[in-house]
């Protein structure tokens, strides 16, 4: 694919608009950003949005960062809603109510609250029910919208407010829901984990293939916190990498079954690079906590091998 | 000509959303109102409809893929009962406040604890100040009618709230009975085409939908849903009038049987209607000015309307299939009587929570309330208005 983020940014007029209230070094407005940069610039797109961060922070009445149509309903919903509308679309077509050679996308976004626990049957529904749309789960690693909550997308041992890292319990003593393998699972032609890292390659062509795939997509992007996570605002870009490079977060595309791992660093970097810059791991870095680390990485290991067999599996 | 049939208050409610041919249908089963989505797919899969069926993962989603596709500029119905509506609850107000006229069959049945699959109001009664205009049915004909008249309401630009039609699950929705049908084309030319002013799928004027809505705007917001459902009134109230032109059959807020000179009456809502103008027939014919007001239109409540017409009675039983479980008295029975307050209409009123569950209401039943009327009408004295009937209890 011919590519060039230069001249994408600078010829296609973004459909998210500035003057948003999400905060300095959060990782999802880049997400929203690119996501709808895949767009054809003829084509319009229905959005819907679950409640959290991003949700409250673009659409505060009277004011929308969305060029496009959006929708937001409650929480847990978003899949729900945004298939409503896909029915909707294609029933209009159908019966000749809407212009033929116009097209419309459907692109849902939901935090991790929204997608991995509270709306994760409604996102398992739209997917199984085979509607052209696009799930874009915002993965922050806990609900950050009520004030940084542990959700079942938390990492192992992260200080949060549900799952404080106290002189008993040293924060969240559960492994993360490995929410694209379940989506994944269910067979649909597309599901893909990528972030926003240096030149935004991987997350802007995932979302085009994405919207561009007929039937139901998923995508799940790293988006870090700087309020949640505990890193200088400025540091968001270098977060993103380091949850790369140390294989926290690999990139990696399911399509029609196929896994292809779309980034394999050429150097594993430790774990510790990825956990020391961030506030909420601070405890793991304590003398006689030394075995969290080591955990942790045993933990990324197998899922980093388990992800690299399947690979090959569904290569052969 | 319209059309002689025999069929169930779902099939009625069916053959209704055939006829509506709506563009989308979201909806999950739960019993009794099951039978409504399943005739509806046969319709679906057979062609006989436009309809895109959306078989949702539950009642949840059933609601939010309604409001989704009704925000996109589509017409969208559902069918639920009781635990499916409970479910639903969160996304009715959403659904309220966004202003999208969304259809509901709503086939009522005891919302649990503990579980009971069988008819009462507390499934309505749950979603009463939720911003959705409720017809009530006392049979499958009513049913089929209110059904046929929801869309003119709801859509009409000024109301533009959704709305749900309220029949008594398995005492209608599962008797066979016989109905007038209306023909297929003067369904379509009476509902006419869904052409909302704005819509997500208007690429010319894309649109936000559901925003944070804070302190400064919430306020007028409701504003604005409360005038709605005044204005629905006078909508009601005309759609139903030309209604009457299309088929003779008329409907008001409410119906008067044998109210006018009657002195003692019962006010409820549904299938319940039926045994008590049986009882009120066989009163009159023993000389007891006995009658009934079957409440139609229960949102927006026709307050003056109520109180005025019964305002010459010499006492009134109210009767609620739901209990309010506030000390106090049911729902139907705390409108009607602040209705009456407010109107300064003083009626000796009392109430009866009755059928929970769907315990059997018998014209025994409704009898004994007559008789207790009469004694309350010769004293004047209510006694505890707060009351039951059909319930076993300690003596």
């Amino acid at each position: 694919m011919a590519y060039n983020v230069k001249e994408i940014v600078a010829n296609k007029p973004s459909r998210f608009m500035a003057g948003h209230r999400m905060c300095a070094g959060c990782g999802a407005p880049p997400v929203a950003r690119m996501v709808l940069r895949a767009l054809h610039e003829d084509d319009h797109a229905v959005v819907c949005a679950a409640t959290g961060c991003m949700e409250v922070s673009t659409f505060m009445y009277p004011y929308t960062s969305w060029t496009d149509s959006f929708i937001h309903t409650a929480f847990e919903c978003a899949g729900a809603t945004l298939s409503g509308a896909e029915a909707a679309y294609r029933s209009l077509k159908k019966q000749g109510k809407l212009p033929e050679d116009e097209h419309t996308k459907f692109i849902a976004f939901g935090g991790d609250g929204g997608t991995y626990d509270i709306g994760l049957q409604s996102l398992s529904g739209a997917m199984e029910r085979g509607h052209d749309m696009v799930y874009v789960c915002y993965d922050n690693g806990a609900y950050m919208n009520t004030g940084i909550q542990r959700s079942s997308a938390t990492p192992h041992f992260a200080d949060t407010t549900t799952s404080p890292a106290g002189t008993k319990i040293p924060g969240k003593m559960q492994v993360r829901k490995d929410l694209t393998e379940v989506m994944a699972s269910h067979h649909i032609p597309y599901a893909a984990q990528t972030i926003a890292t240096a030149n935004f390659k991987d997350l802007y062509e995932k979302a085009e293939k994405a919207i561009y795939t007929e039937g139901p997509a998923f995508l799940n992007v790293l988006a870090p916190c700087p309020r949640g996570w505990g890193y200088p605002t400025d540091d968001l870009m270098q977060i993103n990498k380091l949850a790369v490079e140390t294989c926290y977060w690999p990139l990696y595309e399911v399509e029609n079954g196929k896994y292809k791992i779309t980034y394999k660093p050429a150097k594993k970097l430790p774990i510790e690079e990825f956990l020391k810059p961030q506030r909420r791991f601070k405890h793991m870095f304590k003398p006689g906590n030394e075995w969290m680390i080591e955990e942790f990485q045993k933990e990324l290991d197998e899922r980093w091998e388990e992800l690299l067999k399947l690979e090959e599996i569904t290569n052969r | 000509m319209s059309i002689r049939e025999r069929l169930s208050g779902n099939e009625a409610a069916a053959i209704a959303m055939k006829q509506i041919n709506p563009d989308v249908v979201a909806a999950f089963p739960i019993t009794p109102s099951t039978e409504i989505p399943q005739y509806f797919s046969t319709f679906v899969s057979n062609g006989t409809v436009d309809t895109e069926f959306v078989a949702v993962e539950s009642e949840h989603s059933a609601m939010s893929a309604c409001i989704g596709a009704e925000a996109a500029g589509s017409r969208a119905m559902t069918a639920t009962s009781a635990n499916g509506l409970s479910l639903m609850w969160e996304m009715i107000y959403i659904a309220s406040s966004l202003r999208l006229p969304i259809v509901m069959s709503l086939v009522n049945r005891a919302v649990s604890g503990p579980l009971n699959i069988h008819n009462d109001h507390s499934d309505a009664m749950g979603v009463r100040d939720a911003g959705w205009i409720m017809l009530f049915s006392e049979n499958n004909q009513e049913a089929y009618d209110n059904l046929l008249m929801a869309h003119r309401i709801a859509e009409h630009k000024d109301v533009l709230l959704p709305l749900m039609v309220c029949q008594d699950g398995f005492i209608t929705s599962h008797s066979i009975e016989n109905i007038e049908l209306v023909e297929d084309e003067k369904v379509k030319e009476f509902v006419g085409t869904y052409k909302p002013e704005h819509y997500l799928l208007n690429r010319k004027e894309p649109m936000a939908i559901g925003p944070l809505d804070v302190q400064p705007y919430l306020f007028e917001h409701k504003y604005q849903q409360a005038n709605a459902m005044r204005n629905a009134k006078k909508v009601i109230e005309e759609v139903s009038k030309e209604f009457e032109k299309m088929t003779g059959r008329k409907y008001s807020f409410f119906e008067e049987y044998k109210l006018d000179d009657a002195e003692i009456a019962i006010v409820c809502m549904n299938s319940t209607a039926g045994t008590t103008k049986f009882v009120v027939d066989s009163l009159r014919a023993k000389g007891i000015k006995a009658g009934l007001l079957k409440v139609r239109m229960f949102r927006p409540f026709p307050a003056e309307e109520i109180a005025n017409a019964l305002s010459h009675l010499k006492a009134v039983a109210v009767l609620d299939k739901s209990d309010s479980l506030n000390g106090a008295g049911g729902a139907l029975f705390e409108d009607v009587t602040s209705s009456m307050y407010v109107n300064k209409k003083q009626v000796p009123v009392v109430n009866y929570v009755y059928g929970i569950g769907g315990r059997d209401t018998t014209s025994y039943d409704i009898e004994g309330v007559y008789k207790d009327l009469m004694e309350i009408a010769k004293t004047g004295e209510t006694g505890n208005p707060y009351r039951y009937f059909g319930v076993r209890r300690e003596k």
